[in-house]
């Protein structure tokens, strides 16, 4: 659980404390279950919710809830509040062994964790609906609406492919000089576009650095133990101190072995995942880009239909048409959508510069405790390396002056 | 590659090639400092100018044991007086092979190297020399019972993919080793064979070369040799000693139990060797892994802070930037000290990969031995089928009245065949003794340096891994210590 951490209220927020005075809403997923048989078998969390909010019927409410949950209720948020970066979800695993390992169990719930707190914590995505639906209705009926809507409202990945490719193109277009009347192409909005997409390579290539990080770690924990284990062996042939001392080096490799599973295992969790958070958060950063894109073009399209009809509507009333009024009134519909639309994209836009203060607020505090936590655990390591060996020089001296 | 103008000081690198330099050299038994003194007594001022020598065998012949070795490091830096240690110190001072050249001949196209070497007394000698010009069957002739270091074969690096300059570069580093290890050895390092290979002008091919004149000619008798005849050569080889532990087959019955209690732990020592060898390897493997990982994420942490720097629009990224940068700083500098580590422990653990290439002197000094045995064996049950022979003769010859002519004189034949046999197993079983002999002081030897070896082999491994892990902990504290701002609680 992460509550500590996530305030209700931003991140220069207070840490609520008192119930009755300071609002405050807490999830933790936790308990993961491997449920149903063996050819449809899923994994199952406990959602615990913690709340004093009027809008929530019980106090604390403990709900099961499985991946796909989460999927729906990320679904929703999309469709629902665009212009908001909603707070990214682990990916679904295509690899079939590796689904139940433990490793990606607590990965998975760790990640899962994260979004349901960025979610309750953040000021217009936690007033969702369907946040109170999936935090509290039961089982069955919760299963029954992610299958009635899942199909409905899920934007297939193509379509998501599609749209990438539509915003990725733009930066390059602009550069070629095709200017596309129908993208937006403001100097200010390129420099973002390539500072996002940049930003997503870059920490998509540390997020593998660290990964092989993490693998060579054990790695270099799996030699030294065998190297150990040789080296006793070796050691059985020489005389009594030279062999003491080769038993001695022998026990420090294995010790040591040990000390490098275990860090191996605090990089992934406190550096690689939070990397691979990231990672997602810019993606999810371009998923709103995309949803940008589309409303300007909508704009566009409007303003031009709208023109167009009112050069049509002139032309009738020159002709004295019986068509004019009716003209008339498509025309004020299509202006009041083409209204609608303008609204809805510089919604948009406005929501995207808020969401990206906090965006870059919250990337630092995130990225400075991985940063906090990855320098920490290497000088441990490095101090236990250094402990360990020091150990054997007495013996060493020994030694030799015996001999 | 080394430059042989610089060459003849001693190489830097970690304690490995210092220690070949100063490995413990014997004391020359009586018969070896002959050998010395024979040619060397101009340049030496002659360890013992009383001595008047004949033209010295290529080994002693002297049934008495050598006297032991005493703990000898030569150094250059050592008195040069000969009377201040028992022991002469190495002959050769320094060796170092380089220059590998592309040549030609008759049979194809080979490479030389240039091989340059200075002898105690101070001259510096360079010749140009083949690989295959170092002649190991003749140093394992020569030096039965010791344990002769093996010849590095082309085979070294098998299964490896590697450009051709690289693998000349193995080729000489090998056949430099080799030949410093030849110098290092008590009896090898003294003997003609070496010398002659260092010193010999023009090219070493088999017999063109003119060895020292004071040198033995190449058909200089070979005791063990001496009086055999063709039938006995043809029956130990069928009978000699397959080249490995088992034993052959027949089995020399070896009755020294001592001798079979260090055979097994040779065996034994042979198997952890081959075990520890492969390990070191992957460990190394493993630790420059780890380098070159840091290295790279490092690398990737500065292109980030660059864009973080270059694109900041809020205070929170340039921050974040400056976050980015110092662990960027770090894990580079990370990865650079794992890499430096290894190149460290990498010369340290060849100690392992060393002894193990001196098992195979192990095998062949064990092999001499059971074919000097077998000798005497083969000896001593030709004698008693030629004296059940003659017995049968005489029994025969005595039932014809007036004596037997042909008989008498077969039996005359036979007993000098006898005599002659006599006198083969004489020298057999001396050669056997002295085999034995080399065999247990060699195997002191090598107790004794594998002991000093090992232990400055752990030692090395030990300081360096103390002494990068404290350096690894400051850098790695710096940055916690600077990042402690956004700890949890």
């Amino acid at each position: 659980m992460i509550s500590t951490e996530r305030s209700p209220f931003g991140p220069s927020g207070q840490n609520p404390r008192s119930p009755s005075e300071n609002p405050f809403l807490t999830i933790s997923v936790t308990d993961p279950v491997k449920l149903g048989n063996s050819v449809q078998s899923y994994i199952s969390y406990r959602v615990i919710t913690k709340t004093n909010l009027p809008e929530f019927e019980d106090s604390e409410k403990i709900v099961i809830r499985r991946y796909s949950d989460f999927e729906w209720l990320h679904d929703r948020l999309a469709e629902k509040y665009k212009g908001f970066f909603i707070p990214p979800l682990p990916e679904k695993s295509t690899v079939e062994k590796f689904r139940f390992s433990a490793e990606f169990i607590e990965t998975r719930r760790q990640a899962l964790d994260m979004f349901i707190n960025r979610v309750a914590s953040h000021p217009e995505l936690r007033k969702s609906e369907d946040l109170k639906i999936f935090l509290q209705e039961d089982e069955e009926k919760m299963e029954r609406i992610r299958t009635l809507e899942i199909g409905y409202f899920k934007k297939k990945p193509a379509d998501l492919i599609q749209i990438f490719k539509d915003v990725g193109s733009k930066v390059s277009d602009v550069v070629l000089g095709k200017e596309k009347p129908m993208e937006e192409s403001t100097p200010e909005y390129e420099k973002l576009k390539h500072y996002i997409f940049e930003l997503e390579d870059h920490l998509a290539e540390a997020q593998k650095q660290a990964f092989r990080l993490v693998k060579r770690h054990r790695e270099l924990g799996q030699s030294l133990s065998d190297f150990g284990k040789a080296i006793k062996l070796l050691g059985s042939c020489e005389g009594d101190s030279l062999g003491k001392v080769f038993s001695e080096l022998g026990s420090k490799s294995e010790l040591l072995s040990i000390k490098l599973q275990k860090e191996a295992h605090n990089l992934l969790m406190n550096f690689e995942e939070p990397l691979k958070d990231y990672v997602r958060a810019v993606q999810s950063i371009k998923a709103t880009m995309a949803d940008r894109a589309n409303a300007f073009r909508q704009q566009c399209e409007l303003a031009e239909t709208v023109k167009l009809k009112m050069i049509n509507i002139e032309k009738l009333a020159l002709m004295h048409s019986e068509k004019h009024g009716e003209a008339e009134m498509e025309y004020k519909e299509l202006k009041a959508e083409s209204e609608e639309a303008t609204r809805r994209f510089e919604n948009i836009v406005k929501l995207m510069n808020e969401e990206l203060v906090r965006f870059q607020e919250q990337k630092t505090a995130d990225m400075g405790l991985a940063f906090h936590e990855f320098a920490k655990g290497q000088a441990k390591l490095a101090n236990d390396i250094a402990d360990a060996w020091r150990n054997i020089l007495p013996k060493l001296e020994a030694c030799s002056s015996s001999s | 590659m080394m430059d042989p103008e610089t060459y003849l000081g001693f190489e830097s690198p970690g304690p490995r090639a210092e220690d070949m330099e100063t490995l413990a050299l014997s004391d020359a038994p009586s018969d070896y400092r002959s050998a010395i003194s024979s040619f060397s007594a101009a340049a030496d001022g002659g360890d013992d100018p009383a001595r008047s020598l004949p033209p010295p065998p290529p080994y002693p012949v002297s049934p008495s044991p050598p006297p032991s070795y005493a703990d000898v490091v030569p150094s250059p830096f050592r008195s040069q007086d000969p009377a201040a240690d028992l022991a002469a110190p190495a002959d050769y001072v320094a060796i170092a092979v380089s220059e590998p050249q592309k040549e030609q001949d008759a049979g194809g196209v080979y490479v030389s190297y240039l091989v340059a070497s200075r002898w105690r007394g101070g001259e510096e000698r360079r010749v140009r020399r083949r690989f295959r010009e170092v002649d190991a069957d003749r140093l394992a002739e020569a030096y039965r019972g010791f344990l002769v270091p093996p010849r590095p074969d082309k085979g070294v690096v098998e299964g490896q993919v590697m450009q051709q300059h690289e693998f000349l570069e193995l080729r000489r580093a090998a056949l430099e080793r080799y030949l410093r290890r030849l110098a290092a050895h008590p009896a090898i390092g003294r003997g003609d064979e070496l010398r002659a290979f260092l010193e010999a002008p023009g090219r070493f091919t088999d017999g063109a070369a003119q060895p020292p004149s004071h040198a033995p000619p190449q058909e200089a008798v070979h005791p063990a040799k001496g009086g055999r005849d063709l039938l006995r050569i043809f029956k130990e080889l069928k009978q000699s000693v397959a080249n490995d532990w088992g034993g052959a087959k027949p089995p020399v019955a070896e009755e020294d139990r001592d001798f079979l209690e260090r055979k097994e732990k040779m065996q034994d020592l042979e198997q952890q060797l081959t075990t520890s060898s492969q390990q070191a390897e992957a460990l190394v493997k493993a630790q420059q892994d780890v380098g070159e990982t840091m290295g790279q994420l490092g690398r990737v942490f500065i292109k980030l802070t660059k864009l973080e720097t270059e694109e900041a629009i809020y205070n929170s990224q340039r921050t974040r930037a400056a976050d980015i940068k110092r662990v960027a700083v770090a894990t580079v500098k990370a990865g650079r000290l794992y890499r430096e580590l290894n190149a460290q422990i990498v010369k340290h653990l060849e100690v392992l990969h060393e002894y193990l290439e001196l098992m195979l002197a192990v095998r062949s000094a064990f092999s001499d031995r059971a074919s000097a045995l077998l000798t005497v064996q083969t000896l001593v049950s030709d004698l008693s089928s030629i004296q059940a022979r003659v017995e049968k003769l005489e029994t025969a010859s005595s039932k014809v009245f007036g004596g037997d002519r042909w008989r008498l004189h077969k039996i005359e034949e036979l007993k000098e065949t006898i005599r002659a046999t006599e006198d083969a197993k004489t020298f057999a079983l001396r050669e056997y003794e002295r085999i034995k002999e080399i065999n247990r002081s060699e195997l002191e030897r090598l107790d004794r340096e594998r002991h000093d070896d090992f232990l400055s082999m752990l030692k090395g491994f030990v300081v360096n891994q103390v002494g990068y892990a404290e350096e690894l902990a400051s850098v790695w504290a710096k940055v916690a210590d600077e990042t402690r701002g956004y700890a949890r609680g």
